[in-house]
């Protein structure tokens, strides 16, 4: 509460936070009003993640105003600062970073021209609730009544002018100063969500709203041949469009667009395009390339290991194409006036869309302003962006109207990018002491970042299908830079010390199937073949799982995060039944996986439970997890137990399926997820770490629990198996061989 | 070719009377027609239960449910569990638990889990899950959500306990079952309150 610090200047500036370095003008971040309310802007944006609340939370705590007196702005390109995308657990680090910064600062410029409009002597200054107050600097310390005074940040807004740069003169408060931060606020965003109130993109009605709907093709690639649009013509349909292999129909209902398209989708022609690659033979196909080498590391040689080798292993691992599967279709609304163009969108990153909406059309980006609503949860690029971009297309047969497009479930499950399908080849040599003396490692998928504005490209799905394909030529999905984090390679790195090592990624330079970013990227995979055939390992040197590990790890913060869940998992007191000396009968087992995301991000380590007699149940995971600095527990629980809920659904059950024309997993059916009877307890241990920066948390679970699921699968059935989803037939045939 | 017919049906405690095609969903006209925009669109093939609604008192996907089903039927949609201004104690557990991320399932969710409570006011884990099998939650928010719909039964208990004292004090069953559920709500609670001081002292 007091001001005194944050009214003293640093001795030297600070460097800016990078979000804050890129959008400096403290205006863009911060408005006070006369009646004492602040709006914050940020260009993060909402989803089900929790973070305009976190956000809240630091800007209250540098502000000293209540959370009430805080009003969180969606991100938009009209206003406010671009921060990027959404993604990558960056959030908290970037723009938590940020909106420090800007606050401190907001707030030292409101005390001090409090300070000099009401002669306050600095020292006596307080600030509680966006009410400023002290004593005149004439009086004796604190006990002339008559010498204290007050005044508001809504009095003093007008006269504080806040377009200006930040200058990074400022200190931030420390942890021991944090009154918000750190505390499990309630999510602000909740009350509305749980009382049916309309708060997501679906339930958006804009003034004079029509109706759209696209007719995709069966078939990736397909071409539309011919269609008689007339076949979509009724009362209630206010226009068919066609642009090339572009498709649909705008009406006055909701339900007439659904007929209207159903009708236009029986009338229409296509020719497939190119065949699918064999479902069951993916590894063989990413490997047979072609592909672009991706050198991650060489360090040491295998052939030159300090230790000499007794013992080698090798094992091949491998992941499906993987489906967003968000409770909610997309969804994206636009309208056209004159040639501005207005959208809506549940974007990860409205600023992105913005000039991949331009580049496709041809416009300025400022014809271009895109706002973001909440959609349903989103798990990296989904169709979001797409379906944008489908209203836009259909609004402009329609000036000055707003076009509202839902996709259907089916569209949302085969026309939304996937996360790659990927393939592992490790190999590693054990010394005389049961230690790691090289390891070898290469791992094969598509590009994990085709987001809009990636390779310099729109990136949407309907640019691809005009007449005029924007780009002419799609390129095949990149990876974001190592700096980001990598993509296929993400994780790709143990944090083991391991002397020797040679880590290759080998990006497939064929698109089979649309694929972009799938939360965590290639860390799930990289973890869970890492993590697997550390266990692999443990078992021919003949030591204990977690032991083995250990043995192997320096950094303090990974030993304590994966000491904290085994102790949490009852790692120790598991019966020496685990394992193929179980016997027949116990089919229960305990694995246990671990790694740090990004190889910078959080710590986060698992121990699951599993049965497996007739099918693998999970009856329960423990998770420990280090995110630095904590800005609301609550919130880091929900994101590390939703990751891990997450995480058992890809491990257990996730398979995007295809013939050699067309993707069929086009329902719930087809495509099943976790159900409540089948998720596992949780629990969840957050190691303190006040003093280290703040790191993202919805991401770390991902890769863990699918190592600590396969792990305790085979140590409950003695077997391995090394392909996800560990299905029960999976499991059935490696029992059987 | 309008084949448009007028059906009447009840929601949220009002008679509406409603003229549309015979096969238009109940989940269009909840939507659209009587402007309820708490019923989610999740899958139109009745299999997600984002669009569950109560009718006759059963939980029912509206995205499959035609009007000529729905037709002289009393419905009841998330907007209707509140009492006016006053929360449903399921929703006001769920704000409590925060259970909840994207929350776009959880309309849905609380219309299985008020069919549950209603019929069984004081179900055990197992009952509460059984209850939920055909609601998805992508987010992976199942476990916040299995307790939340327990700590609503054990409020209620709550609730039920002081109406059997004074209505009628010979439910021995009822009473033992409050009894249990208060013990666990107050363990529960001091568990949580325990971890989140930790949290604070550690900050």
């Amino acid at each position: 509460v007091t001001a005194e610090r944050a009214a003293t200047p640093r001795t030297a500036p600070a460097a800016l936070p990078r979000a804050l370095a890129a959008n400096p003008r403290l205006s863009h971040w911060v408005s006070v009003a006369p009646d004492g309310m602040v709006t914050i802007r940020v260009g993060k944006v909402e989803l089900g993640q929790g973070i305009v609340t976190a956000l809240a939370q630091i800007a209250a705590d540098e502000l000293d105003v209540d959370l009430a007196r805080i009003r969180m702005v969606p991100a938009n390109t009209a206003e406010g600062p671009d921060e990027g995308l959404t993604a990558g657990s960056m959030s908290v680090a970037d723009s938590g970073a940020a909106v420090r910064q800007v606050c401190a600062e907001v707030r030292a410029l409101l005390v001090a021209e409090a300070v000099a409009a009401l002669s306050l002597d600095p020292i006596t200054v307080a600030v509680r609730d966006g009410v400023i107050d002290g004593f005149a600097a004439f009086a004796i310390c604190g006990v002339d009544g008559d010498s204290r005074r007050s005044s508001t940040y809504g009095e003093l807004a007008a006269r504080v002018d806040l377009d200006r740069d930040a200058t990074g003169a400022v200190q931030p408060k420390t942890a021991g100063e944090l009154r918000v931060v750190g505390t499990s606020v309630p999510r602000l965003d909740l009350p509305d969500k749980i009382a049916g109130r309309p708060r997501f993109i679906h339930d958006l009605t804009l003034p004079g709203q029509l109706y759209g709907r696209v007719v995709r093709p069966p078939a990736p690639r397909a071409t539309l041949v011919d269609v008689d649009t007339a076949a979509a013509a009724g009362p209630d349909v206010v226009s068919v469009v066609r642009d090339g292999d572009f498709l649909g129909i705008v009406a006055t209902d909701e339900q007439a667009a659904e007929q209207a398209a159903a009708a236009l989708s029986g009338a229409a022609h296509w020719h497939d395009g190119p065949p699918l690659p064999d479902e069951d033979d993916l590894p063989r196909y990413l490997r047979d390339g072609p592909t672009e080498l991706v050198v991650v590391d060489e360090s040491g040689t295998p052939d030159g290991a300090a230790e000499p080798v007794v013992r080698r292993l090798r094992a091949s691992y491998g992941r499906p194409f993987l489906a967003h599967a968000s409770m909610a279709p997309s969804c994206g609304v636009a309208r056209w006036d004159d040639d501005a163009v207005n959208v809506w969108s549940h974007s990860q990153g409205v600023h992105a869309l913005r000039r991949a909406i331009a580049a496709a059309l041809g416009l300025d980006t400022d014809q271009v302003t895109v706002r973001h609503v909440d959609g349903a949860g989103a798990y990296g690029h989904n169709g979001a962006d797409d379906a944008a971009f489908d209203a836009v297309l259909l609004a402009r047969s329609v000036p000055g109207r707003p076009v509202h497009v839902r996709w259907s479930r089916q569209d949302e499950l085969t026309w939304a990018p996937f996360g790659p399908a990927m393939a592992v080849d490790v190999e590693a040599g054990l010394d005389a002491s049961g230690r790691v003396a090289d390891w070898s490692y290469d791992v094969w998928s598509q590009g994990h970042a085709a987001r809009p504005g990636y390779a310099g490209t729109p990136g949407l799905l309907a640019a691809s299908h005009l007449a005029r394909p924007v780009p002419a030529d799609p390129p095949h999905a990149i990876d974001p830079p190592p700096v980001r984090g990598g993509g296929a390679t993400r994780n790709a790195t143990p944090l083991y010390a391991f002397p020797n090592r040679r880590i290759h990624g080998h990006r497939l330079l064929r698109t089979p199937l649309r694929a972009s970013a799938l939360r965590s990227l290639g860390a799930f995979m990289n973890v869970f073949a890492i993590e697997s055939f550390m266990d692999e390992l443990a078992l021919a040197a003949g030591q204990d799982p977690l032991e083995f590990r250990l043995a192997h790890l320096t950094d303090p913060r990974a030993r304590e995060v994966l000491e904290a869940a085994a102790k949490l998992g009852h790692w120790h007191e598991r019966t020496a039944g685990d394992g193929a000396s179980a016997g027949a009968e116990d089919s229960v087992g305990h694995g246990i996986g671990f790694a740090r995301y990004k190889d910078r991000g959080a710590y986060c380590a698992v121990v699951a439970e599993v049965e497996a007699v007739h099918e693998v149940r999970i009856r329960r995971l423990a998770i420990a997890v280090d995110v630095g600095r904590v800005v609301n527990p609550d919130g880091v629980r929900n994101q590390i137990e939703g990751g891990a809920v997450q995480a058992t659904s890809w491990t257990l059950k996730e398979r995007v399926r295809f013939d050699r024309r067309q993707v069929t997993s086009a329902d719930w059916e087809s495509y099943p997820i976790l159900r409540f009877s089948e998720v596992p307890h949780v629990d969840v241990r957050l190691l303190p770490r006040p003093d280290e920066p703040s790191v993202g948390a919805g991401e770390a679970a991902q890769g863990p629990t699918a190592a600590a699921i396969g792990n305790a699968v085979a140590a409950a059935l003695g077997v391995r198996v090394r392909d996800l989803p560990l299905t029960t037939e999976r499991v059935m045939s490696a029992l059987d061989t | 070719m309008d084949m448009r017919q007028t059906f009447v049906l009840s929601v949220n405690g009002d008679r509406h009377e409603v003229t549309c095609a015979a096969d238009t969903t109940l989940l269009h006209v909840l939507r659209h027609d009587l402007d309820l925009k708490g019923t989610r669109f999740g899958c139109g093939m009745g299999l997600c239960g984002a669009c569950f609604v109560l009718v006759d008192g059963h939980p029912t996907p509206s995205c499959d449910t035609p009007m000529w089903a729905a037709a002289g039927k009393t419905v009841v949609t998330v907007e209707g569990l509140a009492d006016g201004a006053e929360p449903h104690p399921l929703q006001r557990a769920f704000l409590e638990e925060q259970a909840a991320q994207c929350a776009y399932c959880i309309s849905g969710i609380l219309i299985s889990a008020a069919a549950l409570l209603a019929d069984r006011p004081h179900p055990d884990e197992p009952a509460v899950v059984a209850a939920l099998d055909r609601n998805l939650c992508r987010c992976g928010a199942q476990p916040r959500i299995v307790r939340a719909v327990l700590r609503a039964a054990t409020a209620t208990a709550t609730d039920d306990a002081t109406d059997t004292v004074a209505d009628d004090d010979t439910d021995a069953d009822a009473d033992a079952d409050t009894d249990d559920a208060d013990t666990d709500a107050h363990a529960d609670a001091d568990r949580r309150t325990g971890e989140r001081t930790d949290q604070r002292a550690a900050l």
